[in-house]
C-alpha cells in the first residue's frame, strides 16, 4: 500500500511538470498544426531566467519566478510574430527542421549566457520542508506542484469554457478560415496562444527542475517526452494532455520502482502499443 | 551519359582526395560512411516520403551485429557488412510494420522512439555492448584477405570509398524501376497509388527496410573502420544530422545526399573543432536559412543565382 | 453468373447516423449508370463502399458473382473496378508519362520490380503513348502534371484510370471544377470509354448526366427513390419535386 500511494503521488507530481510543460506544445499543435520540437526551450529558457535572477541579481524565489516567466514570454511573442508565422505554412518536414534548427540555436545561447553547467533553482524554505503524509513524508515541493497542476487546469477550463477568448481559441481549432470569417482574429488568438503556451512552459520548467534538472541541452533531453505526452493526449485536446501527462508520468514513476532496470524500455514499449492501438491519441480528433 | 557525369565526378573527386589530404584520411572517412547513411534517409524520406527522425536506430544496429559478430564470430569485413545490413534491415522491417501504419507526426515520434529505445537496451546490455563504454576489442581481418586495415586508414579509405560507390549505384537502380517510380508516387500521393491497385503499407514497409539494411552497412562499415561501436550510433542527434545533411542538399536526389554531407562536415570540420556549441549556432543558422531561403537545398542555388542574373539581364533590357 | 457488380442490401451507419441504407444495385458490363441525388444524400459513401475505402455494416457486394466484401482497395482495384476522385488525384509531381506508366505497372503488377528501369519497356511506352494520343495529349507528355490546367488534369486523371483497364469504372463527379466551356471534352472522353466497361457516373451536372448516361439512379437520403431511364426518372413527379425543382426536361 505504501509502495503504491509512493507510487501515486510521485508520478502525479512528475505528470503535473509534464502537464504544464506539454500543453502549449499540444495546444500548438492542434491550433496552429506547427511541430513545435523547439517547445522544450521555452522551459529552458524559464529555468535558466529563473536561475540568473536567483544567483546573479539575488532576488527571492517569487520575484524570480514571475519574472521569469514574463521574460520568457517577452521572448517567446517576437518569436512568433517573426518566425513561427511563416513556419505554420510550411510542410512538417520542414516545421520539424526549422523548429530543430531554432532549438539547437536556444541550446547555443543559453550556454553562451550561462554556461554548460546544471543551473539550479533553489526553492524557497516553506516548500523544501517536509510533510509528514503518514506514510512517508516528503517535500512540500511535490504537493505544491500536484496543487498547482490542478490549479492550471482549472485556469484553463475557465478560461476556454467562460471567456471570450476561449470561445474564439476553440472556434479557431475547429476551423480557421470559419472563425475567420466570423471576424475572429485568428493571428491574434495564435499569438496569445503561443504566449501562454510559453508562459506555461516556463512555469514547467521551473517547478520541475529537480525532476527534470535545467541545463542548456535541456530541450533535446526531453523532447521526445513532451512529443509522447501529446501524441498519446491527441493533439490539441487539453484534457488529452492532462490525462496524458498523469497517466504516463504515473507508468514512468511505476517502472521506475517496480522495474529499475527496465524502466525506459517498458515505458516506451507502452506507449508505443498505446499509440499503434490509438494512432490520434486518448482524445485525438481523426 | 548525362546521368552518369556528376557520380563519376565525385567519385573521381573522392579519389583525388585521397592524394591531395593524406592525413586526413580518417576524416574523409568519416564523411564516406556519413554519405551511406544519409543515402538511406534519402531512399526513405526523399524518395518515399516517410518521414524520419530515427535512422540512427538502424545505424547503430548495425554497428553492434557487425561489431559483435567481428569479435565472437569473423573478423571478415565483408561479412561483417553483410551482417550489418541484414541486421539494419531486420530492425527497419519489424519497426516498420509499426511505422507505417500511422502517419505524419506519429511517424516522426514513433521513429525517434525506436532509436531511443535501443539507444537503452545496449546502454542496459552492457555485459554483451560493454553500456557507456562502448564496444571495444574489434579486429578486423584484411580486406578479401589481401589489404590489411592500416593505422593511417589507407585501406579503410578505399574500403568506404567502394561501399559508398556500390551503395550508390545500387540505389541509381532502384530508384529508377518500378519500384523507385512507385515510392516517387507513394510520395505524391497515396490515395492515387491505393487507387491504382498499389499494395502501399507492404510498398513503405519494403523501402523502409531497404532503408534500414543500407543504414546497417553504414554502422557496420562505422564499427569495421574505427574498431569501436558507441551509443552514440543510436543517438538522437545522428538522426537529426543525418536529415539536415539531406536537406541541406537536397532530398529525392541521390547527388543531394552527396553534397549535403560534404558541405555539412567540411563546415563541422572546420567550424566546430573543438566547441560543441558554437557548432549549434552554425548548424541552427544553417538550417533555418535552407528551410526559409532554399527549400529545394543547396543544390538549387546555381539555378536560383542564375534565374536571378538572367532575370537582371532581362530586366535590363526591358 | 453474371459478370459486374452487384450490390445488396447495402447500409451504412456511422454511429446512430444512417448515411446508407438497404441499396441493391446492379452495374452489368456495358452499363452506363448515372447516380444522382441532393447534397448530403450518400453518394459519396456509396461510391467509397463500393470501392472499399469504407466497409459496410450490413448487405453485399459481388464482383463477377464472387464477394469482394472483405478486400481492401487496392485489391479492388487490381481486380478491375477503378474509379475518378471528385478532386482530381494524380502525382503531381511526375509527368504525364510518369503517371500513366505507373498505372500500366501496377496493372501488370510490375510494382516490386527493383531492378529493371521502368521506363525501358518497349510495349508498355507503346501504350502510354496510344493512351496518350487518344487523349490528344502528345504534346503534354513530359510535363509535371502540376503545371497543367485542371481541365488536363481532369483528362490525365482519366486517362491514367483507363491504363488500369478496369472492367467497372466510378467517375464520382468528373465535371466537379471544370470550366463549363470544357466539360464538352469530359464528356466527349467519356462518350469514347470501351463499349463493354461498366461506368457508373456520380454527377451533379444534369446535362452530362442525361447525355452520357442509359439509366438513372435518384439516392436521397441514403436510399433509392428511384431507379429508371432518364426519361423515366425525368418525368417521376417525386425527382421533379425533390431534385429537379421541375424544371428539366
Amino acid at each position: 500500500m505504501g509502495l503504491f500511494l509512493n507510487i501515486v503521488i510521485d508520478g502525479t507530481a512528475y505528470g503535473m511538470i509534464l502537464f504544464m510543460i506539454a500543453v502549449g506544445l499540444s495546444v500548438t499543435m492542434g491550433l496552429m498544426r506547427v511541430v513545435n520540437l523547439a517547445h522544450g526551450a521555452f522551459a529552458l529558457v524559464g529555468g535558466a531566467l529563473a536561475h540568473w535572477f536567483q544567483q546573479d541579481l539575488g532576488t527571492g524565489f517569487g520575484i524570480a519566478l514571475v519574472a521569469a516567466i514574463a521574460g520568457t514570454v517577452i521572448l517567446a511573442l517576437p518569436l512568433e510574430l517573426v518566425l513561427y508565422r511563416r513556419i505554420y505554412r510550411m510542410g512538417e518536414l520542414q516545421q520539424v527542421l526549422a523548429t530543430i534548427g531554432l532549438t539547437f540555436l536556444f541550446i547555443a545561447t543559453i550556454n553562451l549566457w550561462q554556461g554548460s553547467a546544471l543551473l539550479v533553482i533553489e526553492f524557497p524554505q516553506a516548500l523544501r520542508m517536509p510533510v509528514d503524509l503518514g506514510f512517508r513524508t516528503l517535500p512540500a515541493h511535490r504537493l505544491a506542484v500536484i496543487g498547482l497542476g490542478f490549479a492550471i487546469i482549472l485556469f484553463l477550463w475557465w478560461l476556454l469554457d467562460r471567456t471570450r477568448f476561449g470561445v474564439r481559441l476553440r472556434a479557431s481549432v475547429d476551423n480557421r478560415d470559419i472563425a475567420a470569417a466570423h471576424g475572429i482574429n485568428t493571428d491574434m488568438v495564435y499569438l496569445a496562444t503561443f504566449g501562454l503556451g510559453a508562459a506555461l512552459a516556463a512555469i514547467g520548467g521551473i517547478m520541475g527542475s529537480e525532476l527534470l534538472p535545467i541545463e542548456a541541452y535541456y530541450p533535446l533531453r526531453y523532447m521526445v517526452l513532451f512529443l509522447i505526452v501529446v501524441a498519446v493526449g491527441g493533439m490539441g485536446s487539453i484534457l488529452g494532455s492532462f490525462l496524458a501527462a498523469l497517466g504516463l508520468g504515473i507508468l514512468e514513476t511505476a517502472a521506475r520502482y517496480l522495474l529499475p532496470d527496465a524502466a525506459t524500455i517498458s515505458f516506451f514499449a507502452i506507449v508505443i502499443l498505446l499509440l499503434t492501438l490509438r494512432p490520434n491519441g486518448l482524445m485525438g480528433r481523426v | 551519359m548525362r546521368d552518369h557525369l556528376v557520380p563519376i565526378v565525385m567519385g573521381l573527386v573522392a579519389v583525388g582526395l585521397f592524394f591531395a589530404f593524406p592525413y586526413d584520411l580518417a576524416f574523409l572517412t568519416r564523411v564516406l560512411v556519413t554519405i551511406v547513411l544519409v543515402l538511406s534517409v534519402d531512399l526513405v524520406l526523399g524518395y518515399a516520403g516517410i518521414p524520419t527522425l530515427g535512422q540512427a536506430a538502424m545505424f547503430g544496429t548495425g554497428a553492434y551485429a557487425a561489431g559483435l559478430f567481428a569479435i565472437h564470430v569473423w573478423g571478415d569485413p565483408l561479412a561483417g557488412l553483410v551482417v550489418g545490413a541484414v541486421a539494419g534491415a531486420a530492425i527497419a522491417l519489424v519497426s516498420g510494420l509499426v511505422l507505417m501504419r500511422t502517419r505524419g507526426l506519429t511517424v516522426i515520434m514513433l521513429t525517434i522512439a525506436v532509436a531511443a529505445i535501443l539507444h537503452e537496451i545496449a546502454n542496459r546490455a552492457r555485459d554483451l555492448t560493454g553500456g557507456a563504454d562502448g564496444l571495444r576489442g574489434i579486429r578486423m581481418q584484411p580486406v578479401l584477405g589481401l589489404w590489411e586495415f592500416d593505422f593511417i586508414g589507407r585501406t579503410g579509405y578505399w574500403y568506404a570509398l567502394v561501399v559508398v560507390i556500390v551503395v550508390y549505384v545500387g540505389l541509381s537502380i532502384l530508384t529508377r524501376s518500378s519500384f523507385g517510380l512507385g515510392l516517387r508516387g507513394i510520395h505524391d500521393s497515396p490515395e492515387r497509388m491505393r487507387a491504382i491497385g498499389a499494395p502501399v503499407y507492404w510498398r513503405l514497409v519494403t523501402a523502409y527496410t531497404i532503408g534500414g539494411g543500407i543504414a546497417g552497412i553504414a554502422g557496420a562499415l562505422n564499427a569495421q573502420i574505427t574498431q569501436l561501436v558507441s551509443l552514440e550510433g543510436f543517438a538522437f542527434s545522428l538522426s537529426a544530422e543525418a536529415l539536415i545533411m539531406l536537406i541541406l542538399g537536397g532530398t529525392g536526389r541521390l547527388v543531394g545526399a552527396v553534397i549535403g554531407v560534404a558541405l555539412f562536415m567540411t563546415v563541422h570540420h572546420f567550424a566546430a573543432a573543438n566547441d560543441p556549441f558554437n557548432w549549434l549556432f552554425v548548424i541552427g543558422a544553417m538550417v533555418l536559412v535552407v528551410v526559409f531561403f532554399l527549400p529545394q537545398g543547396i543544390i538549387s542555388l546555381p539555378g536560383i543565382l542564375l534565374r536571378h542574373l538572367r532575370g537582371g539581364r532581362d530586366a535590363d533590357r526591358a | 453468373m453474371q459478370t459486374g457488380l452487384e450490390v445488396r442490401g447495402l447500409s451504412k451507419n456511422f454511429g446512430g447516423l444512417v448515411v446508407s441504407e438497404d441499396i441493391s444495385f446492379d452495374l452489368p458490363s456495358g452499363a452506363r449508370k448515372a447516380l444522382i441525388g441532393p447534397n448530403g444524400a450518400g453518394k459519396s459513401t456509396f461510391a467509397n463502399l463500393v470501392t472499399g475505402i469504407l466497409r459496410p455494416s450490413s448487405g453485399t457486394i459481388r464482383f463477377d458473382g464472387s464477394d469482394i466484401g472483405h478486400l481492401d482497395e487496392a485489391a479492388r482495384v487490381r481486380l478491375g473496378i477503378a474509379k475518378t476522385f471528385q478532386v482530381t488525384t494524380l502525382f503531381r509531381r511526375l509527368t504525364v508519362r510518369e503517371n500513366l506508366r505507373l498505372g500500366i505497372i501496377e496493372r501488370e503488377r510490375r510494382g516490386f520490380g527493383l531492378f529493371r528501369r521502368a521506363d525501358r519497356d518497349a510495349a508498355q511506352e507503346a501504350e502510354i503513348d496510344g493512351l496518350l494520343s487518344d487523349f490528344e495529349m502528345t504534346d503534354l507528355a513530359d510535363v509535371p502534371v502540376e503545371n497543367l490546367a485542371y481541365g488536363q488534369q481532369r483528362l490525365v486523371e482519366l486517362a491514367l484510370t483507363l491504363s488500369l483497364k478496369p472492367r467497372v469504372l466510378l467517375l464520382d463527379e468528373p465535371a466537379a471544377g471544370v470550366p463549363s466551356s470544357e466539360v464538352h471534352l469530359i464528356s466527349d472522353a467519356i462518350a469514347r470509354l470501351p463499349e463493354d466497361l461498366a461506368v457508373l457516373i456520380i454527377e451533379h451536372d444534369m446535362d452530362l448526366v442525361f447525355r452520357v448516361a442509359t439509366s438513372i439512379v435518384v439516392l436521397v437520403q441514403g436510399r433509392i427513390l428511384v431507379e429508371g431511364t432518364p426519361a423515366e426518372v425525368a418525368a417521376d413527379a417525386r425527382v421533379r419535386e425533390l431534385y429537379l425543382g421541375g424544371g428539366h426536361g
